[in-house]
């Protein structure tokens, strides 16, 4: 998994530098997470995306197209060719995802604050109508400055969907500078405890972490789950990481022949 | 006095002594008849249940409904969520809140995703009363007119809101109804509705007038009023505002060749709009719209109606001015 893990940083940087724009920083900091979804944990088939037990994953922080669509394009959901053209005029790959056009997206997003309820709704269905399927979100943390991921996690919790689990990317860092400093978001843990959900921390670069948090989350009954994982905005590029210059920039001709080499 | 119905394309005699429903409650109903057919049919509601009337599915569908509390925006992308996962549903709340609190929502996830997701709002308009300026959606139609993939209607009283229920219950993609706080009287009978048509009240040519939702009554009592005066307009009712009957819109330019729309709603952005921007590109002619300017307030409906100019004798005072006024042109 750790060689998927550089393959993916490469491609992040190769697909920004081509389309001179989009988020590196904060897709950066979620390739663990999505290998190890994608490539250990959930049941899905990528030739036929919309079979009725896959597990789900929805990428609320919808700015991370670029681990989005490498991840899909690696695990078979379209043609790698297809990364060149990310965010062309054309290109079923959109700056933002698109459910409509990428096969592998679960809901279109890219509104900060919205994937979490929409999650919700898909554990709800699937409690519902009897399914075992399980709902993966990947949240950001200055995205939990939205009102909404506060609604949507009492709704969580009150419906008891242990078929749930949420991942926050907990990099510190937003657009203008650092979580902390903008709209304080700490103490996570005892937020989501006191909303009634079971919570992991963890390192959430080290497979080992997330394999572990993940298996724990899955045994837990009666309430939905968060494993907030500390990562780093940025993590692989030295002058990407903890730089919240990054969030949206993409790199120039000397910046990624730097990067690749550092990820080589 | 006599019950006085209507005739499908032909004269309508006017509504009083006619019997009142509500819609909010025909909706209710409808919901529970079409649960009972369509297990994959979900309700949502946002704490108005004991208003909106979804009560009603609760009692006979409590597993598939789901109070999501004093939250709009989570109620939106929730059933979004659902509908992801091969449900049709049904949300609802006043139509200040969930066009407003949730509009993101509704253009980001339901819109794009193109869903199956109906927003049946009850209490638009004046019509809401005492509540006042905070509960009294008068841009809610304009908000939602502009959405891609959305559809929008506005039915006049109980039987029409059945029809259309099971209409949207059954086509794909996302609709936006607006219901009614108030009773009103019962106009039109089950098979009257029809997707996308105006309904014509009444058959005339000198003046056209088109109306929506409650002003509909109030357009039947100034067509009685004009008759009177000895002018005979036609009368169209614009249940469904978009997609907008362009060929009603035309007969009633070739006929009349001048069209006041009055609406319980703003006059930037509802149906008068609408029409506006068809009839400027098309077939230029004079389109007053009567509606609301500015916020509302607390009173009785029949008050506030008054205050803000919505009553038959000036909707007939406004189609004689419009009368008038081309002559002086001619």
């Amino acid at each position: 998994m750790n060689e998927i893990a550089r393959n993916i940083r490469k491609e992040i940087i190769e697909i920004t530098y081509l389309a001179g724009s989009g988020h590196p920083g904060g897709s950066l900091s979620a390739v663990e997470i999505l290998v190890y979804l994608y490539f250990y944990k959930m049941k899905y088939d990528s030739k036929n995306p919309r079979w009725e037990d896959r597990d789900r994953f929805i990428l609320s922080k919808g700015h991370a197209t670029p681990v989005m669509y490498s991840i899909l394009a690696y695990a078979g959901f379209f043609p790698r060719e297809d990364l060149k053209h990310f965010r062309k005029l054309g290109s079923h790959l959109q700056g933002h995802p698109s459910y409509l056009e990428v096969p592998g997206i679960e809901a279109s997003t890219g509104s900060l604050g919205m994937g979490l309820s929409i999650a919700n709704g898909m554990a709800l269905a699937g409690k519902l109508d009897k399914k075992d399927y399980r709902v993966y979100v990947l949240l950001g943390d200055g995205e939990i400055q939205e009102g909404q991921i506060w609604e949507a996690s009492m709704t969580s919790s009150r419906h008891k969907l242990d078929n749930l689990t949420a991942i926050l990317d907990n990099n510190n860092l937003q657009i203008d500078g650092k979580v902390s400093d903008i709209k304080n978001p700490y103490p996570l843990e005892d937020k989501w405890r006191s909303f009634g959900w079971e919570v992991f921390t963890i390192d959430g670069h080290s497979f080992d972490e997330i394999h572990r948090a993940i298996s724990d989350a899955e045994k837990v009954k009666g309430k939905p789950s968060i494993i907030i994982a500390k990562t780093i905005k940025g993590k692989g590029v030295s002058f990407m990481e903890n730089n919240y210059e990054w969030h949206g920039r993409a790199p120039k001709e000397e910046e990624r022949l730097q990067a690749l080499r550092e990820l080589s | 006095m006599a019950r006085k119905g209507t005739k499908r394309g032909g004269e309508i005699t006017g509504t009083e002594g006619i019997k009142l429903a509500s819609l909010r409650r025909a909706y209710g109903e409808t919901l529970v008849e079409i649960g009972d057919k369509r297990k994959d049919i979900v309700v949502l509601d946002a704490d108005l249940a004991e208003s909106t009337q979804t009560k009603i599915f609760r009692e006979k569908f409590p597993e598939r409904f789901f109070d999501m509390g004093i939250s709009e925006q989570d109620m939106i992308s929730t059933a979004c969520g659902f509908a992801l996962s091969g449900k049709t549903v049904f949300v609802s709340s006043f139509a200040i809140f969930v066009t407003g609190r949730c509009y993101n929502q509704i253009r980001n996830n339901l819109c794009y995703m193109n869903l199956n997701v109906k927003i049946v709002s009850t209490h638009g308009g004046l019509a809401v009363g005492e509540d006042g300026s905070s509960h009294q959606a008068l841009e809610d139609i304009s908000l939602m007119r502009g959405l891609p993939n959305m559809r929008v209607i506005s039915p006049s009283d109980a039987e029409l809101t059945m029809d259309v229920i099971r209409f949207i219950a059954e086509e794909k993609g996302p609709f936006y109804v607006r219901l009614l706080r108030p009773d009103t009287p019962l106009i039109h009978k089950k098979g009257d509705f029809k997707f996308g048509k105006a309904i014509l009240l009444n058959d005339g040519e000198d003046v056209s007038i088109f109306a929506h939702g409650i002003m509909v009554h109030k357009a039947i009592e100034a067509v009685n009023i004009l008759k009177e005066r000895g002018i005979n307009p036609i009368l169209f009712e614009f249940h469904t505002i978009k997609p907008l009957d362009e060929l009603a819109i035309q007969y009633a330019i070739q006929k009349t060749g001048k069209i006041i729309v009055v609406e319980d709603h703003s006059i930037y952005g509802g149906l008068g709009t609408a029409v506006s921007e068809y009839v400027s590109s098309n077939n230029p002619c004079k389109v007053l719209r009567l509606g609301v300017e500015g916020f509302g307030e607390s009173g009785k409906p029949e008050m506030l109606f008054k205050k803000f100019g919505l009553t038959p004798i000036r909707i007939a005072d406004k189609a004689e001015e419009i009368l008038d006024r081309v002559q002086e042109c001619n």
